[in-house]
């Protein structure tokens, strides 16, 4: 199909003018966090770097994936005053999966689904009143199972 | 290329809303090969972002490790039937979507 | 290789039983009900729905006015009563198979080029799949009911049971070698006892389904397909006889289980 030039600049025109408001609402992403190779680079760049352990953090997660591509994980803060939660799956090759930051009316809740090379912690970060809060849980992978 | 549908729901459930959203999306890593052993490039929604009432309460930052057709779940406190849900994202080439419902 | 050790692992029953402990079964089964919980699968039922209404084909029709056993354009109910037989094209049909007949019949399709590209992939979905899916979701909550009244879906039925447990291949391999008796799973996936109803119902009431492995949706004629290439039979065609006898005896097995897919697999 021919597309008109004329036409095709203002369809141009129009996405451009589409985008604008949203580029500016995607301000944020932590290209230093999402770009670290080890769990603690991208701790370092949330400013995380060293959380102390919560038990008011939880992660509810199988304990076995059958498959790599899509893990399931849920996670609550209850620590009080949270204002963003973030993952990290420590063996992946950017182990940065996600921030999440709550304003008043949202609860310190996220359920997602995260793809995992290999077996690894799982690492949730909460933070609240400037401090940061840490839980670990392993997932096993099990691609290939018994089989290989 | 337009981008493939979402779906959400929102649900109150004893003074909680609960919004489920579904994305369609590749989530591509850069690092998985095509049929014809091409690299397949980096693509990946960066932000989602959820509004209530026409207000932000939840902005997230993801990566390319979360899974293809990216499903999230989000809870906010309170939040009364007919309240209009929003949720956009933008990926990494600039594409965009989103979708609105009521809270029911 | 990977394939070939999967089915050491069937044929030599209890290896992997041995090394899976009752926890971590109950670990796989917490994981496979929480991937459901968050599937992506309904994105494929509206991709199937706006299929369905696309003006398609010669005619430029969408398939709307597909007969899928309860009238013309009924799409409530109708994979819940599926396969049965059908009087316009005197055989029993399954959904895919129908489809594949509307989209000839109706939109004036090559019947080979509309079956050139049943099973798609994660970034391109066939419209088959897709389509399976919406409608298969517009059961949800019914009882399966196929037809097994009419002599030829007793036919069929009868025929598709006999398939199951026909020995044949270089391997001399019948459905029932891996989903003949208890306790024989391949990895880690328990292989389900499809004559037994309590093993079907599962089955017939979560299928076609998302796997997430491959991000597609998968449906009954894929399966009946993947299992006889893993068996080293020659490739069924799509909606041949033979498939459509065995997705009838395996739905009729498993049948009055209420409707509560499309599923997610691993």
């Amino acid at each position: 199909m021919r597309i008109n030039p004329i036409r095709r600049s203002l369809v141009a025109v129009l996405a451009a003018a589409c985008l604008k408001p949203f580029a500016a609402l995607a301000a944020t992403w932590n290209k230093d966090g999402f770009g670290a190779k080890t769990a603690a680079d991208a701790l370092k760049a949330l400013g995380a770097g060293n959380p102390l352990p919560s038990k008011d953090l939880l992660i509810e997660a199988p304990q076995i994936a059958e498959n790599g591509a899509v893990v399931p994980i849920e996670i609550t803060s209850n620590v009080p005053g949270t204002t963003s939660i973030a993952v990290l799956i420590d063996k992946n090759p950017f182990p940065l999966v996600a921030k999440f930051d709550f304003t008043a009316g949202a609860l310190p809740f996220v359920k997602l689904n995260a793809k995992m090379g290999e077996t690894s912690d799982v690492r949730v970060i909460a933070e609240a009143g400037g401090k940061h809060y840490v839980a670990t849980q392993e997932i096993k992978v099990t691609v290939g199972g018994c089989g290989g | 290329m337009a981008a493939g549908p979402m779906k959400m729901r929102a649900t109150l459930n004893g003074g909680v809303t609960d919004v489920r959203v579904l994305m369609t999306h590749p989530m591509e890593t850069g690092q998985r090969k095509d049929p014809d052993g091409k690299l397949v490039p980096l693509h990946f929604i960066q932000n989602v972002t959820v509004k209530l009432n026409g207000r932000t309460v939840v902005e997230s930052q993801i990566s390319q490790g979360i899974s293809r057709n990216p499903v999230f779940t989000f809870r906010l406190k309170g939040g009364a039937k007919g309240d209009r849900i929003e949720v956009s994202w933008i990926d990494n080439h600039g594409e965009t979507n989103q979708t609105e419902t009521a809270v029911a | 290789m990977r394939k070939f050790l999967g089915f050491c692992a069937v044929v030599g029953g209890g290896f992997c039983a041995a090394v899976l402990a009752q926890d971590a079964k109950k670990e796989i089964q917490r994981y496979q009900q929480m991937i459901a919980e968050g599937s992506p699968v309904e994105l494929f039922e509206l991709q199937g729905e706006e299929l369905w209404k696309k003006p398609q084909g010669p005619n430029k029709v969408s398939l709307e006015k597909c007969d899928l056993g309860l009238g013309a354009g009924v799409v409530k109910g109708a994979y819940a009563r599926l396969p049965r037989y059908f009087k316009d094209a005197d055989r029993v049909m399954d959904l895919e198979t129908r489809l594949l007949h509307c989209m000839v019949t109706l939109q004036g399709r090559k019947r080979e080029e509309t079956a050139a590209r049943v099973f798609g992939s994660a970034d391109r979905p066939s419209e088959m799949e897709s389509l399976s899916a919406y409608i298969a979701a517009q059961s949800r909550g019914m009882k399966m009911a196929p037809g097994l009244s009419h002599p030829k879906e007793k036919e069929a039925y009868a025929m598709g049971r006999a398939l199951y447990f026909h020995r044949a291949g270089a391997w001399d391999f019948s459905c029932a070698s891996c989903h003949g008796e208890e306790g024989k799973r391949i990895r880690m996936q328990d292989l389900p006892v499809l004559y037994k109803p309590e093993h079907a119902r599962p089955v017939v009431s979560t299928w076609p389904a998302y796997r997430v492995s491959t991000s597609q949706i998968v449906t009954l004629q894929w399966r009946m397909n993947n299992c006889y290439q893993q068996m080293r039979m020659p490739e069924p065609d799509f909606g041949s006889d033979t498939t459509v006898a065995l997705i009838l005896f395996l739905t009729a097995t498993g049948k009055d289980a209420p409707y509560r897919g499309p599923g997610t697999k691993r």
